[in-house]
């Protein structure tokens, strides 16, 4: 309704100049001066947008050249094999070592932990809901396990460090406070819906033809979902894993919290460790210097720390695009 | 006979694992449930009692009786309006400039995978850019503007993907409707395709808004651990958000300090629910309008 009002005025402006009958000549040039300025308009406004939309190539830049142009910073002191050969990462303390692979080691063992939990869960989740449930159960139960994802990540970390640590300490009476095993609990608990989701919806993307003979055949719904749709959606489902991994990389501040301060290189998950994500947030705290050897550590371990979420990232979405195309 | 009757048992035995599992799977649904209503049960349990109007209208302090998170309250709507303020005509422009304008071309598909990939940016690292390009490099120290800035980028990608997804769902035809009556193509945008897109807009900026709240915990990067005892008057103020102070909190070993954090949590929380109820309010009251 309101085009075709705006349409008219443009196509009726010149008939309005033309009734007071001045030149014919006086006419054309008033309708190509409102063509040219509507044309510089519309030139203008693509402008713009586009230069809305390169903000985004600009933000990948910016990391990318700030965080190695920080870390340049690191390596002009500390030798790249230390870096990433060494096995002791004190940088605080005299003599000072920057082997980055306790820290790599921490995020790791939290990352798997959370990944048995959330793999399983996910999983069961993600049968449930493409099989088994009724359209409207399906409605309504996929909205609440997202409702997981949104909750502030402080607020899981609260949750770790003050309730699932006490009950894990019951079962393993000398745990310490801070540890490996209920962050990656409650990691795994946030990353269930990222799970669940994708790999419903590589499920759901399976032809009915698949399930309907695998029925003929005699087949019950367990059958069908494992053996048939899990076998059919497997590239969805490792998407979902990868892209699950990264985000519990990521992941920041359940890590700060409950998992330590205490860089060391073990697999042992009842024992205080830290992660690259809880480093970076520890020399962030004290407002560092720039300039200083800690303020450059924190550039170094965040430009790996990119790297391999951005790894992780483009594989993942190299599965997700296998399984679009199949279907 | 023999036979017959091996089929049935099998067949029962199938079945009863089908139920089992069927259970099962059932469960692994609910688990994540369950696992929400301990966490309210906990916070609302620890910090139920701390949380009054004292609290919300005092400064951080020593003594956990008189500690409250007003300054903490008021950064965080400073750095979310400032970062709503940035982030909506980006999100929308860039939304509407792949949807509507960039033909499929090489650009569009290098922005679109840029884009996909920033969303799986672990949040900390925008932190680590804010901290190198805002507060050191451009000089705006550790200020509110630095950090409304860095909550821009990170919330970027979020908006326009889904805004990208609000545009897509205006049908094709109305847009052809509008070209044949001789609309030019940012009439087009302007006069059909974002009034019906944006409920869907709104409901994007709104969530990822409130996604940006609870993960502000990473402008720790550009704040650090400040004990603020003023309202950031200015842009150019320091500042601390809600996550931020919770956070300070929940890493004293003081009893008392933990259940100030779960007072924070509440509130928190109940901010958050605030934005995802006007999210739904937004998009009811939008699609009824549209009906009409």
């Amino acid at each position: 309704m309101k085009l075709v009002g705006r349409g008219t005025r443009v196509e009726s402006a010149p008939t309005k100049v033309a009734h007071p009958g001045p030149s014919t000549t006086a006419k054309e040039s008033l309708t190509s001066r409102r063509r040219r300025r509507n044309r510089l308009w519309e030139v203008g406004v693509s402008r713009l947008l586009l230069i809305c939309a390169l903000v985004s190539i600009f933000t990948t830049l910016g990391i990318v050249i700030m965080l190695v142009w920080q870390t340049v910073g690191f390596f002009r002191e500390v030798s790249f094999l230390e870096f990433f050969t060494g096995t002791k990462w004190t940088p605080m303390f005299e003599p000072a070592n920057f082997g980055v692979l306790p820290l790599v080691a921490g995020t790791f063992l939290t990352a798997a932990i959370a990944i048995l939990v959330a793999l399983p869960i996910g999983l069961g989740a993600a049968i449930y809901l493409s099989e088994y449930a009724k359209d409207r159960v399906r409605r309504t139960l996929k909205p609440t396990l997202e409702v997981l994802a949104g909750v502030p990540t402080v607020v899981y970390g609260y949750f770790a460090l003050t309730f699932v640590t006490p009950v894990l300490q019951e079962i393993f009476p000398n745990m310490i406070v801070f540890n490996a095993l209920s962050a990656g609990l409650v990691m795994g608990i946030m990353i269930i819906p990222m799970v669940s989701s994708l790999s419903e919806d590589a499920m759901y993307a399976v032809p009915r033809s698949l399930r309907d003979a695998a029925y003929a055949l005699g087949s019950t719904r367990f059958e069908v979902a494992i053996r048939v749709v899990m076998p059919a959606a497997v590239s969805g489902i490792v998407a979902a894993c990868i892209l699950a991994l990264s985000r519990a990389v990521g992941e920041t501040m359940i890590v700060a919290i409950a998992a330590g301060s205490t860089p060391r290189l073990t697999l042992n998950p009842v024992e205080s460790i830290q992660t690259m994500t809880a480093y970076i947030v520890q020399i962030s705290l004290g407002e560092t210097p720039h300039g200083t050897v800690e303020y450059y550590t924190i550039f170094a371990v965040g430009l790996l720390l990119f790297f391999m979420t951005l790894v992780m990232n483009l594989i993942g979405q190299w599965f997700v695009k296998r399984y679009r195309h199949r279907y | 006979m023999e036979n017959g009757s091996a089929v049935r048992r099998n067949m029962r035995t199938r079945r009863a694992k089908g139920r089992i599992f069927s259970v099962l799977f059932l469960a692994c649904t609910m688990v994540g449930t369950l696992v929400l209503v301990v966490l309210l049960v906990d916070v609302l349990r620890d910090g139920a009692r701390w949380f009054d109007w004292q609290f919300i209208t005092s400064f951080p302090s020593r003594d956990p009786e008189k500690a409250g998170l007003l300054s903490a309250l008021f950064g965080t709507v400073w750095v979310m309006a400032l970062t709503a303020l940035f982030a909506f005509p980006l999100g929308v422009g860039t939304a509407v400039y792949l949807e509507e304008y960039a033909p499929d071309t090489r650009l569009r598909r290098l922005i679109q995978t840029n884009i996909n990939n920033l969303a799986g940016v672990p949040s900390i690292v925008y932190g680590l850019l804010g901290l190198s390009l805002f507060v050191q490099f451009l000089g705006l120290g550790r200020s509110v503007l630095a950090g409304a800035l860095t909550l821009t980028l990170m919330s970027l990608p979020v908006i326009i993907i889904a805004a990208q997804e609000a545009i897509r769902s205006v049908p094709e035809t109305h847009r052809l409707g509008a070209f044949a009556l001789g609309a030019a193509r940012w009439q087009v945008v302007r006069k059909i395709v974002l009034p019906s897109a944006l409920p869907g807009i709104l409901t994007g900026t709104i969530l990822a808004m409130s996604r940006a709240i609870g993960e502000a915990a990473v402008l720790i990067a550009i704040s650090a651990l400040v004990y603020l005892t003023f309202i950031p008057t200015g842009p150019q103020d320091r500042f601390t958000v809600l996550p931020i102070q919770i956070y300070n909190w929940v890493s004293r070993p003081q009893d008392e300090f933990q259940h100030l954090a779960a007072a924070g949590i509440i509130l928190l929380l109940i901010v958050l629910l605030g934005m995802n109820a006007a999210a739904i309010i937004v998009r009811n009251r939008y699609q009824k309008s549209s009906e009409e």
